[in-house]
């Protein structure tokens, strides 16, 4: 299970128990909540850029501001199965895509800031930083990575691609994080508590990940011992 | 085999139970008289209210908590700065720019002064706790004299001048900046350094008290940063007592402060208390810090390559747009002499 994956088809381990039809979406609240407040790190971009308040250095500040609200809401996605498995709950599974897609929607205007106002589209720079300044690299693919999960995030491209498959490649929004860390990591004069907080936050979802695969692993291999008695403790 | 059997079975169940569900298993709830049920024009009204007033619950949780996160809280904007005595860059001398100054707002609230916060922010709001006088000044090391100067006696000695020129960071910003100080040439002629002194050491104050910086470990304190004499007695070096015809502001170095104007800014050290003169080259600061990036030099060199930041363009601050920059920040001509003979990219 990783981000994006909100829009699963019913799988036949959790057949719908009750079909309540007259009632609507649970939570109809919870998805337009969340698109209004992620929209406030733009929005308060836009007011304080309308005010002249951004700063000596107001292509920087923008620039930091959006690339720092991209790997907040990816990680933020990442937390959502975690939560489910840890805390039973399930409301975060389903702002998951959603969280996802604005950790790409972010980090594509964080791109868009480095590449047209603060380089002005000098090529020849650009490729200099994307090839030789760590920091740049490590961005630059964490945003490569997320382009294909934030297109195939549809419940059209599980279907299409298989849910197996797609799982497997939405499993590289981990990888995207990592990287996204530590280009904040390397990018940092000289303190590093605050990308430090981040790497910790993702190090322990991770940890959560890993142990659930764990657990998965030896249980099946229990299941699949002959002779061996009771039901698999999950799945 | 036990799976699609067990299935059947179930839905099975299923079709019997749910025929008769209710009547046979369970005993229904008594029903609520009517009186008691909701119109359903009234029940809709409500589901949407509620509903709207989650979503907008919803939204201030999320939109503040990102925020918060992010730093971008309005809070953060500068606050304004006063210039007292707006004093318009008179009589041009032979070593000012013409390029129009960076705004005062700007020069004074964009400052790496980490001493106050690593927040380019931070120094203009927390750089009030800063006792500017009485401040005396210790002369040490290779010197005819060892003393300990008031800065007021500095200033009676030399009458400040103004001196516009560019500064760049090494974080590729710059600015241009009306200084007002005296020639650091001139001071060292009147304390007269021994034969032995190669090098001068310039140290910031170290009192956590007033620089509630220095508490965390970001770097080694006090600050410290140094010349080679050559350079320390180049007519461009200046220590700045104020900017923009006003005194020295907190946040920029008060009451007095190191300016290179062919160097990287962070070469411009602050808040002055020690004048040594050293026969071997000063420990600096960021070069301890950083020995890959930062060098004793520091000379603003296009193309010796910073592994962060390229250094070939800078944005003056101010404008939107990069302009390339300049070796020896547009002072080549005044400075190259100094550095004949030596590899500048091994010495950056």
């Amino acid at each position: 299970m990783t981000a994006f994956d909100d829009a699963v088809p019913a799988r036949p381990r959790a057949p719908a128990r009750r079909p309540a039809p007259r009632q609507a979406a649970p939570l109809p609240w919870l998805k337009p909540g969340v698109f209004i407040g992620a929209l406030a790190p733009l929005a308060s971009i836009a007011l304080r850029a309308s005010r002249d308040e951004l700063g000596a250095n107001p292509i920087a500040q923008v620039e930091n501001e959006l690339g720092l609200t991209a790997l907040i809401l990816l990680v933020a996605s990442l937390a959502c199965t975690p939560a489910r498995r840890l805390l039973g709950w399930t409301w975060p599974t389903r702002v998951r895509r959603e969280l996802g897609l604005f950790a790409f929607f972010y980090a594509s205007l964080h791109v868009f800031t480095y590449l047209v106002p603060d380089q002005g589209l000098d090529w020849g720079v650009i490729v200099e930083d994307v090839t030789r300044r760590p920091f740049i690299t490590v961005g630059f693919l964490a945003f490569v990575l997320l382009v294909p999960l934030a297109f195939t995030s549809t419940a059209a491209s599980i279907r299409r691609l298989g849910y197996r498959r797609w799982n497997r490649l939405h499993q590289l929004a981990y990888l995207a994080a990592v990287l996204a860390v530590v280009h904040f990591i390397w990018r940092v004069k000289i303190d590093v508590s605050q990308p430090l907080i981040y790497a910790s936050v993702l190090g322990a979802l991770l940890l959560v990940r890993v142990a659930v695969w764990a657990r998965q692993r030896s249980a099946r291999r229990e299941e699949r011992r002959p002779g061996a008695s009771g039901p698999a403790t999950s799945r | 085999m036990r799976g699609p059997g067990k299935r059947a079975g179930v839905a099975l169940w299923g079709a019997i139970l749910g025929e008769g569900r209710g009547c046979a298993v369970r005993k229904l709830p008594s029903e609520p008289p009517s009186s008691e049920i909701t119109p359903e024009p009234l029940y809709r009204r409500r589901e949407l209210l509620k509903n709207g007033v989650l979503t907008a619950g919803t939204a201030v949780v999320v939109g503040s908590g990102l925020l918060s996160l992010v730093g971008a809280a309005p809070r953060d904007a500068p606050e304004e700065q006063p210039l007292v005595h707006a004093a318009v860059p008179t009589a041009r001398g032979p070593y000012d720019t013409d390029e129009p100054p960076t705004s005062y707002q700007s020069v004074t609230t964009y400052n790496n002064f980490y001493e106050f916060g690593l927040d380019k922010g931070d120094p203009a709001k927390k750089a009030h706790t800063l006792q500017t006088r009485p401040w005396t000044v210790s002369v040490e090391g290779e010197v005819a004299q060892p003393r300990v100067i008031d800065v007021d006696t500095l200033l009676q000695w030399f009458t400040p001048e103004e001196r516009v020129y560019r500064m760049r960071c090494v974080e590729a910003w710059s600015m241009v900046i009306p200084w007002l100080g005296f020639p650091l040439a001139e001071l060292i002629k009147r304390l007269e350094p021994t034969g032995n002194a190669k090098f001068v050491e310039l140290v910031t104050l170290l009192d956590p008290k007033q620089m509630p910086g220095q508490r965390s470990s970001a770097l080694e304190w006090p600050y410290v940063e140094g010349l080679r004499m050559d350079e320390a007695m180049h007519p461009l070096t200046l220590l700045a007592v104020g900017l923009y015809g006003t005194v020295l502001p907190n946040q920029n170095g008060a009451p007095l402060r190191l300016v290179v104007p062919w160097k990287y800014g962070f070469k411009g050290v602050k808040s002055i208390v020690t004048i040594r003169f050293t026969e071997t080259q000063p420990k600096t600061t960021w070069a301890l810090a950083a020995p890959r990036e930062y060098g004793f030099y520091a000379n603003v060199n296009p193309s010796v390559n910073h592994p962060r930041w390229s250094q070939a363009t800078e944005r003056r601050i101010g404008e939107l747009g990069r302009r390339p920059t300049l070796p020896f920040n547009g002072y080549a001509e005044e400075v190259e002499s100094l550095y004949a003979g030596l590899d500048l990219r091994q010495n950056f």
